[in-house]
């Protein structure tokens, strides 16, 4: 069997290597974003990289209205990863189409806005809001949060309310704005799950979020967190994600996807794009390392630039082969 | 506020009690450092399975010693992050993201002060009350720990405080019994318009406390659980009444850890309180 290195040839400068992405016609500079709820709204992150180089910002996910969020402690660290129990506190749409959309828009970021509902019309309302802003690059629907409407079941656990959140948002959104919705890796088969969005006319898929976890405190011998079970991330969890990404891709070869979890390398990226993803957003570990998602721009460029390979495109997907 | 990311190198790690006492050399933090900023460390080298950065309250910082700009903590070895600290040797990478957080406000009058640190908690007061003396401030210091090896700084109090109050749970040390047991008396007796403080949570809340029934503003600094101490992941929050009366989640990295005593909803940390903003109704 012949190497990757072999087939592309010698290694060449990391100045040679293009990185850059089309999105479903929106052309990214790089293919790393931030993950959501790991970047707050990109300003902070701005003292440690600017964050206009980065391929795209990815903003917590935004509710209608203000939210507090679960009882504290909202994390227990855990072997190689972390649980959170955050409960999407936030500022609302008001606050952040004040404040913080204009910011990344003016700081020349690329803006993916994150969407998150308890309902669909909620999802239907943010749309709209979010839609009509100036300067938005993509919309992620996160329907990985549960439906007060149907018993509080994860709107992404079940095909149809996937369906129907993305089928009643969609006519909402300007054409030019790619959709994405965000899966839960918590379902017996996330390509329905991918399928079923994909046909109520999302433009792509972000997978994944966190998968549900539980810990124990060792002196209480109670759960560590106040919402007792919170969302698992972190490198702990890539392998999962490159999975899902792999299923997806082999299951629906033209969908665009955008990978996430774990990531903590370049070549941690890169293996989400050989599993086919064509994007990919870091999350976790910028808490362990605020300049990660510009390092692992870099050190993607390295392992492409030691391989030999000149673009994205020559290397996604090359799992599948 | 603007935080710097450096890779820091470890000058010493000195035992101090049941303490250790941590000098990092790392560009571009002193500079910028006021009392009350805190460092967070990453912790285990850079394929830790320890992903959470470590919170830790800056000691002091020097400009001019022939390591360059160095960063002084002091932790307790307790957890899995602190254990592998207490390892740390000369030269060994550590990863220094700092100055972060709100530091203590000063006063603009030459007022009489009240500086109470609890345990490791006194760390940051020593240069407080360097800065409170600059500016024409008494600076009384209270340390209080539950034994002995616990206390931190005896002899930097000696050196920076107006007047100096020890106690220790165990008497071995000074007055027997807590802070709060000597607090009153003192803020009484100097007239302090102000009370700072570091250390456990309920110590703060007591301290808040006192210092309201003397008359006293009160300046606290918290230790909430942190997983970014950057301000982007809200793990951090608790219960902070604004100037607007209004109850609001507010996180701790950032717009704290120093908040104004009577304005954090003690009774109420590790809840959500009815009443707060975004709160469930
Ligand atoms: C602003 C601030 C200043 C601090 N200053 C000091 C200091 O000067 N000296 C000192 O010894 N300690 C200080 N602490 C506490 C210190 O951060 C914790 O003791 C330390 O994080 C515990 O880490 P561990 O690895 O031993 O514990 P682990 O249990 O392994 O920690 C797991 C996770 O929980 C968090 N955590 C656990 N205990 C605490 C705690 N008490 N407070 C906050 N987070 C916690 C850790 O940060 C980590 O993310 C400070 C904390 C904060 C928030
Ligand atoms: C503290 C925290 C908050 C998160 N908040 C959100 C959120 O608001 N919306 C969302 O879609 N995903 C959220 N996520 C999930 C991440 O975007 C990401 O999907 C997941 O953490 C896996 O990636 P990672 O391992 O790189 O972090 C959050 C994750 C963490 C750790
Ligand atoms: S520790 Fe992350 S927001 Fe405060």
């Amino acid at each position: 069997m012949s190497t990757a290195a072999a087939d592309f040839g010698g290694p060449i400068s990391p100045a040679e290597v293009d990185l850059s992405v089309d999105l479903c016609g929106v052309t990214l500079p790089n293919p790393v974003m931030t993950a959501s709820g790991c970047a707050a709204a990109g300003r902070e992150l701005d003292q440690f990289f600017d964050v206009a180089e980065l391929g795209a910002i990815v903003t917590k996910s935004i509710m209608l209205n203000p939210r507090s969020g679960r009882p504290t402690p909202r994390m227990a660290e855990t072997p190689s990863g972390m649980l959170n129990s955050i409960g999407l506190q936030g500022p609302g749409i008001d606050a952040f189409l004040a404040r913080d959309l204009p910011w990344l828009v003016q700081r020349g970021a690329r803006a993916v806005v994150s969407i998150a509902g308890d309902k669909p019309a909620d999802y239907v309302e943010l749309a709209r809001r979010v839609g009509q802003a100036p300067g938005v690059a993509a919309i992620e629907v996160n329907i990985s949060c549960p439906n007060v409407e149907n018993r509080g079941l994860v709107f992404a656990c079940d095909p149809e309310s996937s369906y129907r959140v993305i089928e009643e948002c969609r006519p909402h959104i300007p054409d030019g704005i790619p959709v994405f919705a965000k899966l839960t890796p918590d379902v017996t088969d996330i390509a329905a799950i991918a399928g079923a969005v994909s046909d109520a006319g999302a433009d792509g898929v972000t997978v994944i979020n966190t998968l549900l976890g539980l810990a124990m405190d060792p002196d209480t011998l109670r759960p560590r967190l106040g919402g007792v079970t919170g969302g698992l991330s972190g490198p702990a969890v890539r392998p999962v994600a490159v999975r899902a990404v792999w299923q997806i891709r082999k299951a629906m070869p033209d969908l665009p996807i955008l990978g996430v979890g774990g990531i903590r390398t370049g070549f941690d990226a890169l293996e989400f794009i050989l599993a086919g993803a064509d994007a990919v957003q870091v999350g976790t570990v910028i808490f362990n390392d605020p300049g990660a998602p510009m390092r692992v721009v870099r050190e993607l460029c390295d392992e492409l630039a030691v391989r030999g390979i000149r673009s994205l495109d020559a290397v996604r997907n090359a799992a599948h082969g | 506020m603007s935080a710097t990311q450096a890779p820091g190198t470890v000058v010493s790690r000195t035992p101090v009690g049941d303490y250790h006492h941590l000098v990092i050399a790392a560009e571009g933090i002193a500079t910028h450092t006021r009392p009350g900023h805190f460092v967070a460390l990453a912790i285990g080298g850079v394929d830790s399975g320890m992903l959470l950065r470590r919170a830790f309250s800056i000691y002091r910082t020097s400009t001019t010693g022939r390591h360059g700009e160095t960063v002084e903590i002091v932790f307790a070895a307790h957890g899995k992050g602190t254990r592998w600290m207490a390892d740390l040797a000369p030269g060994d990478p550590i990863d220094v993201v700092g100055p972060v957080g709100r530091p203590f406000a000063l006063p603009k009058e030459p007022v009489s002060c009240v500086l109470v640190g609890g345990g490791y908690g006194s760390a940051p007061m020593f240069s407080l009350a360097t800065a409170l003396r600059d500016r024409g401030c008494a600076a009384h210091l209270v340390l209080g720990a539950a034994t002995t090896p616990r206390l931190f700084g005896l002899l930097d109090a000696n050196k920076v405080g107006s007047s100096v109050h020890v106690t220790t749970e165990d008497g071995s040390t000074g007055t027997r019994g807590r802070v709060t047991d000597v607090l009153g008396d003192l803020v009484d007796t100097t007239d302090a318009a102000v009370v700072y403080a570091c250390g456990p949570m309920g110590m703060l809340r007591a301290v808040a406390d006192v210092a309201e029934d003397n008359g006293a503003w009160s300046q606290c600094a918290v230790e909430e659980s942190m997983a970014c101490g950057i301000g982007v992941c809200m793990t951090c929050v608790l219960p902070v009444e604004g100037e607007d009366g209004i109850v609001r989640m507010v996180r701790s990295c950032v717009d704290g850890p120093v908040f104004r005593g009577d304005r954090v909803r003690w009774d109420a940390v590790g809840t959500i309180p009815p009443g707060t903003l975004g709160g469930p109704r």
